[in-house]
């Protein structure tokens, strides 16, 4: 299975999708255009700090809010790796997939990391921090289907006969 | 064993009696709602995927809303790309300046009970209002669903949620959702369906139960649905009865649910949701005494932009005059309230206590038209998210109300109880 380490970003429950990509910038033309406003009601600074390869962690009900695709749009287009998370909103959930957003569930790992530290991440098996293992489960067939694809469009496009 | 309402309503779809919570289905979409904000990216992703043509153009609406009328330089360019896309793939229905897409589906006879339909807003549950399965997705699947007419959606657990008595004159609809996401908590209903009965729901109007599906998003639910009954038959244009097919489109009596809630109707007060969580709930009269000024109040939205909500509003406002220094803005949710709020007196009302009357639109709502505040500035609002940043700076505090509510902070200017204004 795939493996991968990254520099952790903590940010905490319910981080909703206006705090992600505020409305305001959401008729900019390209997800670039709005790279530099990702999370920026909750903190200004991060986008610019993000580095590609690095890596969300989060409480609760991440995503939640609105259906802007741009959310995990625009996560992806930092350069974030993964997302961790106790749990996902659900319509941020298939968005992320579909874009092909990896997002990884667990719930405890939120109590011992700090901003900063270094973890890896071993895709359905475990993540490991501090010399300590956390599992992860494996997602459901119709959607590694879809991951496997590269994305929806992709997927669509296959059923199309064009690639 | 016995099915929830939302499995009733998919079993429907598939014409599979066998339909179960937690089962992975790939629906027949009914109808699909999307809105200017999402337009031009649908388009893309649905030539990127290499459709050529819409799998069934009658069951397509698009809906300018949330950017009308144009407030910044760039926003006609989604005008532009709805319109050659309703062109090119065409003929589907487009409403450019008609009002707010949630509240013109119902109206419209878009949606109807038992029907599956998806839009590119999470607001799009509201439809539960009617008896139909309807959720937000995001812009690539929509392309996905315009291309095959389908869908995969796993079929979610129901929480059901009791509601008995007779409400409080000073309660409505958003305090009772309101306090029912208070105690689900924002994500208590992730991934599942709320079901929504009892004699308090029967009693409630179409409108009433707009504002409840409305919401049930803010607890994370896939979508909140009320039984249909003759109420809805007549709203959807049905006639004055159920009609027989419709009327299997109820749980079983021994239907199983993840969790059931009950309340005493009586026991509801007013309540706020209070900056910047949708489900920090407070009663209005444990703020009050607080002594929180109000500098703006915001009546509209596909939560409480109805004419009742109006009519609310006018209720306490008539022949009285708002706080000198607060700014009331009132935005209809579609072209039909407007006109009907018009004819009926209301706007007049609410003009002549000092509101400021907007067109139909989500207008303040998603932060994008005239009314947005700046640091440290207080908004009572009747839509449904008070997220930081939502109107304006992030240190702008919102505070979700019901109609009522908000017209008696405009009068006194703080929040304050909606009883003192009752006749």
């Amino acid at each position: 299975m795939e493996q991968f380490s990254g520099k952790i970003w903590v940010l905490g429950d319910d981080i909703d999708t206006d705090i992600i990509m505020p409305t305001e910038y959401l008729a900019l033309k390209t997800i670039d255009d709005m790279r530099p406003y990702a999370f920026s009601p909750l903190r200004p600074e991060l986008a610019g700090r993000i580095c590609p390869g690095d890596i969300i962690v989060a409480g609760k009900n991440f995503g939640c809010g609105s259906s802007r695709e741009q959310a995990p749009e625009v996560i992806k287009a930092l350069g974030i790796r993964c997302v961790i998370a106790s749990s996902y909103a659900r319509i941020f959930f298939r968005n992320a997939i579909n874009n092909g957003l990896l997002l990884i569930e667990n719930s405890e790992i939120q109590k011992a990391v700090k901003e900063g530290d270094e973890i890896e991440v071993h895709v359905g098996e475990y993540i490991l921090h501090d010399g300590v293992k956390y599992p992860v489960s494996s997602l459901p067939q119709n959607l590694l289907d879809i991951l496997d694809a590269g994305g929806l469009v992709k997927a669509m496009q296959r059923l199309n006969g064009i690639v | 064993m016995g099915k929830t309402l939302i499995e009733k309503i998919i079993a429907r779809n598939l014409h599979d009696e066998n339909v179960k919570a937690g089962d992975i289905v790939t629906v027949d979409v009914d109808r699909v709602m999307i809105h200017d904000i999402f337009i031009p990216f649908v388009a893309d992703k649905f030539k990127e995927m290499g459709f050529k043509k819409i799998w069934d153009t009658d069951k397509v609406v698009l809906i300018y809303d949330h950017l009308v009328p144009a407030s910044q330089t760039d926003d006609t360019r989604h005008f532009r790309a709805g319109d050659a896309f309703a062109e090119e793939f065409g003929p589907i229905h487009v409403h450019r300046s008609d009002g707010i897409c949630h509240q013109l589906m119902p109206e419209l006879g878009y949606v109807k009970p038992g029907d599956v339909v998806f839009g590119t807003d999470s607001h799009t549950v509201t439809y539960g209002c009617v008896g139909a399965f309807s959720t937000g997705i995001g812009y690539t699947e929509m392309a996905g669903i315009l291309g095959t007419g389908k869908l995969w959606i796993r079929v979610p657990q129901t929480i059901r949620v009791n509601i008995n008595g007779k409400l409080p004159e000073n309660v409505s609809a958003k305090d009772i959702i309101l306090t029912v996401i208070g105690d689900l908590r924002a994500d208590g209903a992730t991934y599942q369906s709320l079901e929504f009965a009892g004699d308090t729901v029967d009693a409630l109007s179409v409108a009433g139960r707009m504002t409840i599906s409305n919401m049930t998003v803010e607890a994370g639910a896939k979508c909140g649905l009320f039984v249909p009954d003759d109420k809805t038959a007549a709203y959807c244009g049905l006639g004055g009865t159920l009609p027989e097919e419709l009327a299997q489109l109820r749980p079983d009596e021994d239907a199983v649910y993840s969790r059931v809630m009950e309340y005493r109707a009586e026991d509801f007060v007013p309540v706020m949701a209070c900056p910047s969580q949708v489900d920090s709930i407070r009663p209005v009269a444990e703020l009050a005494p607080e002594e929180i000024s109000v500098d703006q109040v915001f009546l509209g939205s596909c939560t409480n932009g109805r004419l009742e909500d109006l009519r609310s509003a006018a209720s306490v406002l008539k022949d009285r005059h708002i706080a000198p220094f607060v700014k009331m803005i009132v935005t209809p949710a579609s072209r039909s309230i407007y006109e009907a709020a018009a004819k009926e007196g209301i706007l007049d009302i609410l003009s002549e206590a000092g509101a400021m009357i907007t067109h139909p639109s989500c207008g303040l709502c998603c932060g994008r038209a005239g009314g947005i505040l700046t640091d440290d500035e207080v908004v009572v609002a009747t839509n449904n998210r008070n997220f930081l940043g939502r109107m304006g700076t992030s240190k702008v505090r919102i505070y979700l109300a019901s109609p009522l509510t908000a017209a008696v902070c405009a009068l006194e200017g703080k929040i304050t109880v909606p009883a003192a204004y009752k006749e």
